[in-house]
């Protein structure tokens, strides 16, 4: 099997790995660019543990090559904070306990803030539509969606 | 496993012919990438088709659009002039997966994945949809409807993969709709489903109509027996019961974990019947 040299960036910033073709990108983000925020919850893209953006669209890490990263780019968790000042989602979610064992937690940040991005108001419902496709074990939903909630009306008053 | 992206369509013709072990096309992935991990199949060539040109995009044509090979579910619902024109094809595709497969996914890669459940086919073959396809003998068009031809397996030979698929021209009153059965609103794959597309005349009566049912058979089924019963009619309640019951009698369901061949076969007309309430409502008929 023939590795791949491929370019891409990443939260911002210009990024180079080798990998094979059949290596998917979130594998090539947790083995290879140390990047271990999306997480492997299925392999199959029914739990949204990996979600990540790939030209600004929210999709599922492990049902993307990473050969397909070639001049993309990349959205992951790590890129949410300022330095060490947390996103609002971030501090909300903590804020308000909406997570538990935190597995399906990245994605969901990463997927609302997505949301947030297209729909800076929306309603519970457009909430736990969005996030149809990222399962929470622990926690349950209601928490958050009320850090959801919580955080877009504070990037609404930012 | 080899990984090509090729940036012509002749390239990409050139690679899946010439593979002699298994050869996918990639666009999407949100199929071929999850049967890999399941084991179902172990490619020895990936061909990306995302390079090629025009694959990514919508493109108005003769008063209808052409809806690239790669264009996902978040493309398609973002453009109003497809959303305006077909919105029961748009609604179908949108109910596939999460947000996150609608920002891959795509219409061409549903059809050829040949599920009898693909939410979009029968809304494409309702819309009276054709495939543009690229092969070893060049261009050619294909109806939708003649793609798929058992579950799994579509009419495409070694080498041909869709490049794009045209959504026509359709007069100022005619709408389509889709509907499908599942137990949950989100997630999950369609029980039974139908797709409806009308044309009308000035007073609301129903000129044209085009009725296709998904997952109650071996492949989608375009149901003439049905249209014939609302062609002519202003969808009052006797000709939709015909056109309900014409519906039920074209099914040739199985019977699974998701649904019987009774549920199935009863379903299916009762949503026939709503998704017709619903693209004649949308044409401006009154219902």
């Amino acid at each position: 099997m023939k590795n791949l040299h491929i370019s891409t960036t990443v939260n911002g910033d210009q990024t180079e790995f080798v990998c094979a073709p059949d290596e998917t990108l979130l594998d090539v983000l947790r083995n290879r660019l140390g990047l271990t925020g999306a997480k492997e919850g299925c392999g199959t893209g029914d739990c949204g543990a990996c979600s990540v953006t790939l030209n600004g669209r929210l999709v599922c890490a492990c049902l993307v090559l990473g050969a397909e990263a070639d001049g993309a780019e990349i959205g992951t968790v790590e890129g949410l904070a300022t330095g060490d000042h947390l996103h609002p989602l971030q501090s909300n979610f903590i804020e308000h306990a909406a997570l538990q064992c935190g597995v399906c937690t990245p994605g969901i940040l990463v997927a609302a803030k997505a949301l947030l991005e297209k729909n800076p108001n929306p309603t519970d419902t457009e909430i736990r539509y969005w996030l149809a496709g990222n399962l929470c074990r622990c926690t349950g939903y209601d928490k958050i969606i009320k850090a959801v909630q919580i955080a877009a009306a504070e990037m609404r008053n930012a | 496993m080899r990984y090509e992206k090729p940036s012509t369509a002749q390239e990409a013709t050139n690679l899946l012919a010439t593979e002699p072990g298994i050869a996918r096309v990639l666009s999407g992935g949100t199929d071929v990438l999850v049967q890999i991990k399941a084991g179902m199949i172990e490619p020895d060539l990936i061909v990306d088709i995302k390079n090629l040109d025009r694959i990514r995009d919508i493109t108005p044509e003769q008063g209808g659009f052409r809806i690239g090979a790669a264009v996902s579910g978040a493309t398609l619902g973002e453009h109003a002039g497809v959303t305006a024109l077909w919105p029961g094809v748009v609604e179908a595709f949108e109910l596939i997966g999460s947000t996150q497969v609608q920002g891959r996914a795509t219409m061409a890669g549903n059809l050829c994945n040949g599920s009898p459940a693909a939410d979009s086919v029968p809304a494409m073959v309702a819309a009276n949809a054709i495939a543009r396809i690229a092969g070893p003998d060049g261009a050619r068009n294909c109806p939708v409807q003649d793609i798929p031809v058992s579950p799994g397996r579509t009419a495409l030979a070694k080498g041909e993969f869709i490049t794009s698929i045209f959504l026509p021209a359709r007069p100022e009153r005619a709408a389509d709709a889709y509907l499908r059965f599942t137990p949950r609103t989100e997630m999950d794959i369609a029980v039974a489903s139908a797709a409806v597309s009308l044309e009308l005349d000035a007073d609301g009566t129903c000129t044209s109509a085009r009725i296709a049912l998904g997952a109650i058979a071996p492949t989608v089924v375009l149901v003439d027996a049905a249209s014939i019963c609302i062609i002519g009619t202003k969808l009052d309640a006797t000709s939709l019961e015909a056109m309900s019951e014409a519906c039920s009698a074209a099914c040739n369901p199985i019977d699974d974990k998701r649904g019987t061949v009774e549920f199935r076969t009863r379903i299916v007309g009762v949503l026939a019947k709503r998704a017709a309430l619903i693209a004649y409502k949308r044409a401006g008929g009154r219902a």
